[in-house]
């Protein structure tokens, strides 16, 4: 493998707390320097632009096996690496469910086959997603599953969770909990409030997410687990684990860009583009959301990027499936809305979508560019203006509560284990 | 009619009372008040709507208001398409919007929407070209019930303006409420929501309207109370204990009649659950206006049908003189 020189670059690796114009040395697959005066084979000129370590998604549903009328392995990481993702997580909510080695396996195979993002897989916590009985975690961790999750749901048996912390315990694995208590959230397809009332929409209560937060950070304290909490989308919620890491708790949690952007004023016209889980929330959320980046209670932004066909999409707001793609469109609206517009600092952001997704998952130094990091590095070029398109989408899933904004800052490059797969 | 209100009417669709001004309501009913001989069969029927066919296009099941919307297009003119889910291809998995665009291929200009979930107007309204009226829609608006409500109360008391009617039952689910609350705020009236905790979200007071648990100690004060039907699967949501409950301390009755204003006007949407959330004395008495509401209903709705389908033309028209595409 050739070595590539991405020069003249401003730096920013948060984990190093590096922040300076250098040249990047990469060479054998690993960052092999930084400094000045270096050559290699292939240069990149970075002048003006920004270079950080390759972007890493905590959380993105590649719906391979079953459901390649929404997303692939193939065209998700296409969608990865075009939106600056070098490193996606694999949600396990697949047909079938990802609850077996063979199934962890055959992840790696087609990642391994498509070539393009590093991806990572996941496993069920429990057979089937059914949340019944603890899927085979010890199998599944050996064939390579880095944390396990029944996201989509959160698990209603606190015994079972239990258990699963305890388990996940002795496998040093996290366990990604998507917490809206089951029963509360029933039926509902909005954050519970005024615009819910008034649109006639049923409610999906703050209440909700931040009890069955507390359940499992309470469960997997019990446990002495490790717990990660996904897509928080409420003050209450980012209160509960901020109070969790104060005591010392091994608790992680993530934010998606658009419920740090957007709130339920958006259900208006009954887009279903807008319809997720947890739903949006209100602008006092969003600001809580934000001032738990700043403070670090909040460990990555990851985009929850969930394609659907768009005939499933395209229908009644209650029957419509909840979830939008998020891969291609989160650095613009990171860098535009939340560093811009929302105030955060650039190296916050930079790290809640390297190193901090990184350590969650026990990368590191994958989300650094220390020497002998892996080669993953993705550079932005900030002053990029674009409009975002979702007919221009690598992704089938077009459904963006993003489509028409128009935004400041893209990937222009991003390079996995030193070879360029995407440059713009 | 030979006269046509002016420019205060140019909405295409109605999706609900909502953001509605008081001239534009104003409008809607006072040519509702012009075509009502016609609707009560005193004149004959009119040729505004010639060569125009509506769509009842009822997703979810009604007598009362698609029986309404069907006399209503036939007395403006109108021919009437009836569709029902019963005969479509929604149950062999067809999305709404296809099964609307193929109805629109057959020819439809008006479309007249009930469907068991919010929103789905709105998602009609930008899938077809023509008018998009809501008939009701989950627990979102029910506009022309809401209408005819208002007109209502406007022919028996004379204003609207300064009254306070009070809407009493399951506020939470209720469409009817939502588009009632709209319309009276806009037209000056006090609204008093009244029912159980569960039935009765908190947040509504962000509209203005005043929101309180205790019949009895309002009644006194209302001058119109608009009674709402309670569904009787909400036991099992567990939203109530019992009817018996519910009837004894929010259901109008005799005895509460006595300690109300003497001209109370009665209302409620129907169809009733007599003995629940109203007694057979109270829904039949000399203060009830349920049956002049369902008169009214038509006279309504063909005023509804005349301006909207009146203001997709000019649009059409406009667009059309612009160069642009005769499209909503």
């Amino acid at each position: 493998m050739g070595s590539l020189l991405i020069s003249g670059g401003r730096v920013i690796d948060p984990a190093q707390k590096l922040d300076r114009v250098c040249d990047l040395l990469l060479k054998d697959g690993l960052v092999a320097a930084a400094g000045q005066g270096l050559t290699a084979d292939e240069t990149f000129d970075a002048r003006g632009l920004v270079v950080t370590p390759g972007l890493i998604d905590l959380h993105v549903h590649l719906r391979e096996p079953g459901l390649a009328s929404e997303e692939t392995i193939a065209t998700g990481s296409a969608a990865a690496v075009a939106g600056g993702f070098a490193t996606v997580l694999a949600m396990p909510n697949t047909d079938p469910p990802v609850d077996s080695a063979t199934a962890v396996s055959h992840i790696y195979l087609q990642a391994a086959r498509t070539d393009l993002a590093n991806v990572f897989p996941t496993g069920c916590v429990s057979k089937g997603r059914a949340g019944k009985e603890l899927a085979e975690m010890a199998e599944m961790d050996r064939a390579g599953a880095v944390a396990f999750t029944d996201d989509g749901d959160w698990i209603v048996s606190s015994r079972l969770m239990r258990r699963a912390f305890e388990y996940a315990r002795g496998l040093g694995r996290p366990i990604l909990c998507h917490c809206e208590e089951t029963d509360l959230v029933s039926g509902g397809t909005a954050n519970e409030g005024y615009q819910s009332v008034r649109l006639g929409l049923g409610g999906r209560s703050a209440a909700a997410e931040e009890i069955a937060v507390y359940r499992d950070l309470r469960l997997a304290e019990a446990a002495g687990a490790r717990v990660h909490v996904c897509h928080v989308s409420t003050a209450g919620s980012v209160e509960l684990v901020r109070s969790a890491k104060r005591r010392g708790l091994p608790v992680t949690c993530e934010v998606t860009p658009h419920h740090l952007t957007l709130t339920d004023a958006a259900l208006e016209g009954y887009d279903p583009a807008f319809k997720m889980n947890p739903p949006l929330r209100t602008a006092e959320d969003c600001q809580a959301l934000i001032a738990g980046l700043a403070d670090g209670t909040i460990d990555a932004i990851a985009t929850d990027h969930a394609p659907h066909a768009p005939e499933e999409k395209e229908q009644e707001f209650a029957a419509a499936p909840s979830g939008v793609v998020g891969l291609e469109t989160a650095l613009g609206v990171i860098l535009d809305r939340v560093v811009g517009a929302g105030g955060l600092d650039l190296a916050t952001a930079v790290q809640c979508l390297t190193a901090g997704p990184a350590s969650v998952l026990g990368l590191l130094p994958r989300g650094t560019l220390c020497v002998g990091a892996p080669a993953d590095v993705t550079v932005i070029d900030p002053e990029r203006r674009w409009t975002v398109d979702p007919s221009a989408f690598r992704s089938p899933g077009k459904s963006t509560p993003f489509a028409g904004w128009e935004l400041k800052g893209r990937a222009v490059l991003t390079v996995v284990g030193g070879r360029v797969r995407f440059r713009l | 009619m030979e006269e046509t209100p002016g420019m205060t009417w140019t909405r295409k669709h109605l999706l609900g009372l909502e953001g509605l001004t008081r001239e534009e309501l104003t409008t809607l009913l006072d040519e509702a008040a012009r075509l009502k001989p016609v609707a009560a069969r005193e004149k004959p029927p009119l040729k505004d709507l010639a060569g125009t066919i509506v769509v009842n296009c009822f997703f979810e099941p009604s007598t009362r208001t698609a029986n309404s919307f069907q006399a209503a297009a036939r007395r403006m003119g109108a021919e009437v398409v009836s569709f029902s889910p019963g005969t479509s291809a929604l149950k062999k998995g067809e999305s709404l919007a296809d099964t609307v665009l193929n109805l629109q291929a057959i020819g439809g200009d008006v479309w007249v929407v009930r469907h068991a979930a919010s929103g789905a107007p709105a998602l009609i309204s930008r899938t077809v070209r023509g008018s998009v009226i809501n008939a009701g829609d989950g627990q979102h608006e029910h506009p022309t019930q809401g209408l005819l409500d208002i007109f209502t109360i406007r022919e028996k008391l004379g204003r609207v303006e300064g009254l306070t009617v009070g809407i009493l039952g399951d506020i939470r689910h209720s469409r009817v409420a939502r588009s009632n609350l709209w319309g009276l705020k806009a037209l000056g009236a006090r609204v008093v929501l009244i029912g159980p905790p569960t039935l009765l979200p908190p947040e509504l007071a962000a509209t203005g309207a005043e929101v309180t648990g205790d019949l009895d100690a309002v009644l006194p004060e209302l001058d119109v109370v608009n009674v709402l039907r309670l569904q009787l699967e909400r036991m099992q949501d567990a939203f109530l204990p019992s009817a018996r409950e519910y009837a004894r301390i929010w259901g109008l009755n005799s005895e509460r009649l006595r300690r109300a204003k003497p001209g109370l006007v009665v209302m409620h949407p129907g169809p009733t659950n007599r003995g629940v959330e109203i007694t057979p004395e109270a829904a039949d008495g000399p203060q009830s206006v349920i049956l002049a509401q369902v008169t009214n209903g038509v006279a309504v709705r063909m005023a509804v049908l005349k301006l909207t389908v009146a203001a997709g033309r000019s649009a059409a028209a406009a667009e059309a003189s612009c160069g642009g595409p005769a499209r909503g």
